[in-house]
């Protein structure tokens, strides 16, 4: 960066001098960034090579891989994690982002009333922390106090209730909602934005070919926000590959019952750090947090290359 | 006249849906702050009902404030998010401004290399940050956080800044040189003020994970001297499990600060993300 003389300065008549001022300008966030962010992430995929070996630190190519995969006593656990975290990513998937839609085109409809009320009171729940969340939670579906069984009452589905949390076969289920109801403001705003730029004259060039309501959403504005859709599923990728904080508040670092809710980042806690009995295992944590590295990097890279390559940009 | 009252219908309906949504996403921070302030008996038998006289107890609060150290983990918190929004801001910007301003060899590839950190979550290299963590001495200290947090929040600041600060006239830089004003002088007192509003943004960007944050805090910083305010709710109501007007207390006094920073703020955060965050 220092030598940033670029080659047409050469040619130039007058030879600038050495501009340090971009090197000052680049390196405190240059090496705050590389110190904490990029060599530990390298250091974490080197490590996932090594392991320990008759009390040494030692090269063991890909073994540890091979453990967490294959080992009786990995496998299970690692391949039920990836499971229920896939499982997460599809429910938000499949709930999160069609209501964030949904409320982006309600919310975008011209001179609705108290618009910017019902924005920030739907944007609510995404700024609170996942232990506010899970908490709330966990006391609202919780049997003992009785509140979802008196408002499922008022609709008259009081006999569906059961304590969703503590069964195995729904408390994924439940855990996953309970984070779509967190994370539905960031959808719903990032559409409603992709919405208002689409300009008028696009809007009114439909409606004078008639097509209003329901088509004009489908045939004219859906392709137009495609872009906006795009970013919103590899954000809820990347975030759901990489959480944690509320299935460990609201079922603890054991992810129950059963480990039914066990997702990889409440797995890279528990192996890396130990918990009760278990003690930490620093390679098999560095070895997850790859395996965690390498599903989200190709989660971005098909996006980058592939969907948003793809995709037609409109420019207006 | 028929396409009015459909329209009137149409929306009569849209109201209805929003409305809906809107209670499924207030109702539960509602039920916990006014259930805060009942009597033990009054939230179980009547969890939706307003505190009246009767039924007003604060019970839950002395005993949070009494048992836990919130005054000192919400001083610790403070202290994190604050430098670690201050060091972002100016890191941030600086690099942003060399990007922005100057072309160089490598410019791109560094705009790239510091763009990476969008994407790829911060949390992966824990492994190895715990180790460096150790190894200078720095676990149980607010430093360890605020360097995390710092290098978490300076990628998207310098996408978002930089995007800012294209769009600064370039006519207004160079009479500034004429004037024989330095590089520096010209990034801090003439871009600075004129990126204020971008800088608001990234400022809400950056504190809202920070302030939420439990993974870094509970491994890198799990002291009592060191606890944040989301780590020592977290701690304090998994404790008091059973004592139902302290876990409620506490989650009241954890909503609070939040609730009303958004109430100030609200308009500005939601600028910011529909005008500058999407491009």
């Amino acid at each position: 960066m220092s030598d940033a003389t670029s080659s047409r300065d050469t040619m130039a008549p007058i030879r600038r001098p050495r501009r340090w001022h971009i090197a000052v300008f680049l390196l405190p966030a240059f090496l705050v960034y590389s110190a904490v962010m990029i060599l530990p992430l390298i250091e974490t995929l080197r490590l996932s090579l090594f392991n320990t070996v008759d009390g040494e630190p030692a090269f063991v190519g890909l073994a540890n891989f091979k453990v967490l995969f294959g080992d009786a006593r990995w496998a299970a656990d690692f391949w039920n994690a990836l499971k229920n975290n896939v499982i997460f990513f599809i429910i938000h998937m499949l709930v999160q982002n069609p209501i964030g839609v949904a409320l982006a085109a309600m919310l975008s409809i011209p001179k609705l009333r108290f618009a910017a009320f019902y924005r920030t009171a739907i944007f609510l729940p995404t700024l609170l922390s996942f232990v506010i969340v899970g908490f709330i939670w966990k006391l609202i579906l919780s049997p003992i106090w009785g509140v979802s069984p008196y408002l499922m009452d008022l609709v008259g589905l009081k006999s569906f209730f059961s304590p969703w949390l503590g069964k195995p076969d729904t408390a994924l289920i439940a855990v996953s909602l309970i984070s779509v109801w967190q994370y539905v403001g960031i959808p719903m705003m990032l559409i409603y934005a992709a919405l208002l730029n689409i300009p008028e004259e696009v809007i009114e060039a439909a409606e004078c070919d008639g097509v209003t309501g329901w088509s004009q959403f489908w045939k004219i504005k859906l392709p137009l926000i495609l872009p906006a859709i795009g970013i919103i599923s590899i954000l809820t990728f990347v975030g759901n590959f990489n959480a944690f904080d509320l299935v460990y508040t609201v079922q603890g670092a054991l992810a129950g019952p059963d480990k039914s809710t066990d997702i990889l980042g409440t797995l890279l806690y528990r192996t890396f750090f130990g918990f009760q009995l278990q003690l930490g295992d620093r390679s098999m944590g560095a070895t997850i947090a790859t395996v965690m590295f390498l599903i989200i990097l190709a989660g971005v890279s098909l996006y980058l290359f592939v969907i948003q390559r793809r995709m037609r940009r409109y420019q207006f | 006249m028929s396409k009015a009252r459909a329209s009137l219908s149409r929306t009569t309906l849209v109201h209805l849906a929003l409305i809906g949504y809107t209670l499924i996403a207030v109702f539960p921070v509602f039920l916990t702050l006014i259930n805060s302030m009942k009597s033990r008996n009054a939230i179980f038998r009547n969890p939706m009902q307003l505190p009246t006289t009767e039924t007003f107890d604060l019970v839950g609060y002395t005993t949070v404030l009494g048992q836990g150290d919130f005054a000192s983990y919400f001083q610790n918190s403070f202290i994190v998010t604050v430098a670690a929004i201050a060091l972002v801001l100016l890191f941030g910007a600086m690099a942003a401004f060399a990007l922005s301003e100057y072309r160089f060899r490598g410019n791109t590839l560094m705009g790239l290399y510091l763009a990476l950190g969008i994407m790829i979550p911060i949390r992966l290299g824990t492994v190895a940050i715990l180790q460096g963590m150790v190894a200078t001495g720095l676990v149980n200290t607010l430093t360890a956080l605020i360097l995390v947090y710092t290098a978490q929040g300076i990628p998207l600041a310098v996408f978002i800044l930089s995007e800012f600060m294209r769009t600064v006239s370039d006519d207004l830089k160079n009479a500034g040189r004429i004037d024989g004003l330095s590089e520096y002088a010209i990034f801090f007192r003439l871009v600075l003020p004129l990126v204020r509003p971008a800088m608001a943004t990234v400022a809400v960007f950056t504190m809202i994970p920070i302030w939420n944050d439990l993974w870094f805090p509970l491994i890198l910083a799990p002291s009592e001297a060191t606890k944040t305010v989301t780590l020592g709710s977290q701690l304090f109501i998994g404790q008091f499990v059973t004592n139902w007007n302290a876990v409620l207390a506490a989650l009241s006094l954890a909503i609070l600060p939040v609730l009303v920073l958004y109430l100030v703020f609200s308009r500005q955060l939601i600028r910011g993300i529909t005008s500058g965050a999407v491009k």
